[in-house]
């Protein structure tokens, strides 16, 4: 009697076992006659898990919207689309063993993610090795897209984005000195503290302090006390949402006077629980702003409040435009061969998204606008928007 | 000499918390000549119970910081009574798995059971004053953490060196056999001895949540090393070692980077220096700065 009562639990363990990915929002009357599996990797749990819990509530909107809409249409057949998620841990290792898994074992048609930049730059060499789409919604280093033809960005670049914040800070608080406290270990904090001391240095600023510490450090005194004996006008922070607050409370615990700005990591909502007062009146650099959104925007913007009960952060909306990029793509090709899809993605020339106008260069990263968001009142509020020259083309709404 | 003073005093509050943990390695590989690799970790479950007393309870400081150690300590007697006590007899390699494998219960174990979001403390816990006395700024709670670890390494110093709880402790690391034989429970001396460790390891749990924000997880497990080392350095099984050692690594990891820019070393080589730094001490020193070497009969 037991042996059968295991056998049968085996099989229905089996069972769900085979039924693997998530299924969202199918309708029953479209007739699907297949499935597309798309990969998503994000921080669900390590330092950063806010980011992995907006990636994965903007990926399941976007995929329940599109199946409620019928699904993909290839060959004029439709088409389920399925999730696989998966955990980067933050971690670079576990990005890599994440994107090997998706794209051998789940055989994905693309990968959207991982986020943040330490783990979609490695992530990024596996799919480009495995000639697999990859669209980083986030990621902000250009390592991640670098020469590699299969990976693709919704994103800004940080070299656009320090020139952003080196004029702001040079206009707004008509700073003359400016200092950097940054992540070594991590490339985005790295690579974006070394972007905003090349730009400030060429807008004829001065950096008097450029200090760095290491993954996990929670003490800042050292690094902040030498910063302050330098005397800048404004401190640079490219950190992450739950760094921020240590390195502002220890900067004004020390005594700490002077301007403090960040940047697109900022705009985690968490950041602001976790800071308080000491956060309010600063200024960061990030890619939306919930309130100043266009139509397309708005119309986002209300249906995620709807679903989950809080506004989209930078990541849901870059993720969720991320989505429909590749939507667009794999309709535009009209196949799911990963070649197909790759070059169609390529091919996307001008894109209106939640997260505004953006054109793609030969890289496959967006040309578009940046934000400048002010901490007001314990809420992110639209300051400013800072475009490329040029850009957008007439005609075209921001 | 501002920046100097400023600099110390940043260096005493790392320190101090870091001497707060390394004791209870100290501590327990006195008595056990064990490495209670899960002692890291058990200062994080010490963090995590203060924020279940001060955010969920809604309790001010004192009472956060007792419900914490003494909930921590029960933690601690129960781990030693599960997970090591039946492997006394054992191979020092099967208890020192364990002790990886109790670390690992815990981290796993608390995000699970809270999740990965980073927690914090009410920002009332202790109302942050900053004090500016000659062109320096220290806080109120730099000073709390310093005087409080100072306090709690005294009172452990005194239960060891002047009570015969302490001094049943101390009897066990030089002949554990023996101890019984004067009619003293090696069990109930070991159960003590982990009660104080963790219990200390609690207390800095509780001082490092109200010093940095955002705890997590894994925190035990980064810091926990770090103070692990600092406690052979200091001599392990010495608890004034491992108060010294705790300062100590706090001093460098604050003064490298203070003074390094002046010699052209930018603050990215702080850990290098400073475990080179460890490093060296061990091979001029083996058994660590207040350390005495075993001799082990064979």
């Amino acid at each position: 009697m037991y042996r059968r009562l295991i056998t049968l639990t085996l099989a229905l363990a089996a069972i769900l076992a085979a039924i693997g990915p998530i299924s969202v929002g199918a309708q029953d009357d479209c007739d699907f006659v297949g499935e597309v599996v798309i990969g998503v990797i994000g921080p669900l749990t390590g330092d950063i898990p806010k980011v992995g819990q907006s990636t994965v509530e903007a990926a399941e909107m976007a995929v329940e919207e599109i199946n409620a809409d019928c699904g993909l249409q290839i060959d004029e057949e439709n088409y389920e689309v399925i999730i696989a998620v998966e955990d980067d841990e933050s971690k670079a290792e576990s990005a890599v063993a994440a994107a090997t898994r998706l794209i051998v074992d789940e055989e994905v048609v693309a990968i959207v993610g991982p986020q943040a930049s330490k783990q979609a730059v490695p992530a990024g060499q596996v799919a480009n090795d495995r000639e697999t789409p990859m669209i980083s919604p986030w990621s902000t280093n250009p390592a991640t897209t670098l020469d590699r033809p299969w990976v693709f960005r919704a994103a800004f670049l940080d070299p656009f984005q320090g020139r952003v914040m080196a004029n702001f800070v040079a206009e707004e608080f008509g700073a003359e000195t400016v200092a950097v406290l940054y992540d070594v270990a991590s490339d985005y904090p790295k690579g974006l503290a070394e972007n905003f001391r090349d730009a400030a240095e060429e807008g004829g600023l001065e950096v008097v302090a450029f200090e760095s510490f290491t993954t996990g450090d929670t003490d800042f005194s050292s690094q902040l006390t030498n910063i302050i004996a330098a005397e800048p006008d404004v401190l640079f922070v490219p950190q992450y949402y739950n760094e921020v607050p240590l390195i502002v409370q220890q900067a004004r615990e020390l005594g700490y006077e002077g301007y403090i700005a960040g940047s697109d990591s900022w705009g985690t909502p968490d950041l602001l629980t976790l800071c308080g007062d000491a956060c309010e009146g600063l200024f960061f650099s990030t890619h939306y702003a919930a309130d100043i959104a266009t139509e397309v925007g708005q119309t986002f913007i209300q249906a995620y409040e709807e679903k989950y009960g809080a506004k989209p952060d930078d990541v849901a909306a870059l993720t969720y435009d991320s989505f429909q990029l590749l939507f667009t793509a794999i309709e535009n090709a009209n196949s799911l061969e990963r070649e197909d899809v790759r070059e169609a993605l390529a091919n996307i020339d001008l894109y209106e998204g939640v997260t505004g106008v953006m054109s793609f260069d030969e890289q496959g990263d967006p040309i578009k606008c940046a934000v400048i968001i002010q901490i007001n009142e314990g809420a992110f509020t639209f300051y400013d928007s800072a475009c490329p020259a040029g850009f957008p083309p007439e005609g075209e709404s921001e | 000499m501002q920046f100097f003073v400023q600099q110390f005093f940043n260096g005493l509050q790392l320190g101090s918390l870091y001497a707060l943990i390394a004791l209870g390695y100290s501590m327990v590989y006195g008595v056990l000549l064990l490495i209670n690799f899960a002692h890291g970790d058990i200062f994080m479950f010490g963090a995590f119970v203060g924020v279940l007393a001060s955010m969920v309870l809604g309790l001010p400081f004192i009472p956060t910081l007792l419900m914490s150690m003494i909930i921590t300590a029960l933690l601690g007697v129960t781990i030693e009574r599960v997970a090591y006590k039946p492997l006394r007899e054992a191979s020092r390699l099967s208890v020192v798995i364990t002790a990886l494998g109790v670390g690992l219960l815990l981290e796993n174990g608390m995000l699970a059971l809270t999740g990965a979001d980073p927690r914090k403390y009410p920002d009332d816990l202790i109302t942050v004053d900053v004090y500016k006395p000659l062109g320096i700024s220290i806080s109120n709670v730099k000073i709390i953490i310093i005087v409080l670890a100072f306090v709690l390494f005294l009172g452990l110093y005194m239960i060891v060196q002047r009570t015969k709880w302490g001094m049943a402790m101390r009897a066990i690391s030089y002949d554990k056999f023996a101890v019984p034989l004067m009619g003293v429970s090696q069990d109930q001396i070991i159960s003590l001895t982990f009660i104080l460790g963790t219990g200390l390891a609690a207390a800095g749990g509780i001082l490092w949540g109200v010093a940095y924000t955002g705890l997590s997880p894994y925190m035990g497990m980064r810091v926990g090393w770090k103070c692990f080392t600092a406690a052979v350095v200091g001599g392990i099984g010495d608890i004034r070692g491992a108060m010294l050692g705790g300062l100590l690594l706090g001093f460098i990891e604050i003064f490298v980077p203070a003074y390094g820019n002046d010699i052209g070393i930018s603050s990215t080589w702080r850990d290098p220096i400073a475990f080179g730094l460890l490093l060296l001490i061990l091979v001029v020193r083996p058994t660590g700065l207040f350390g005495v070497a075993r001799r082990q009969k064979v």
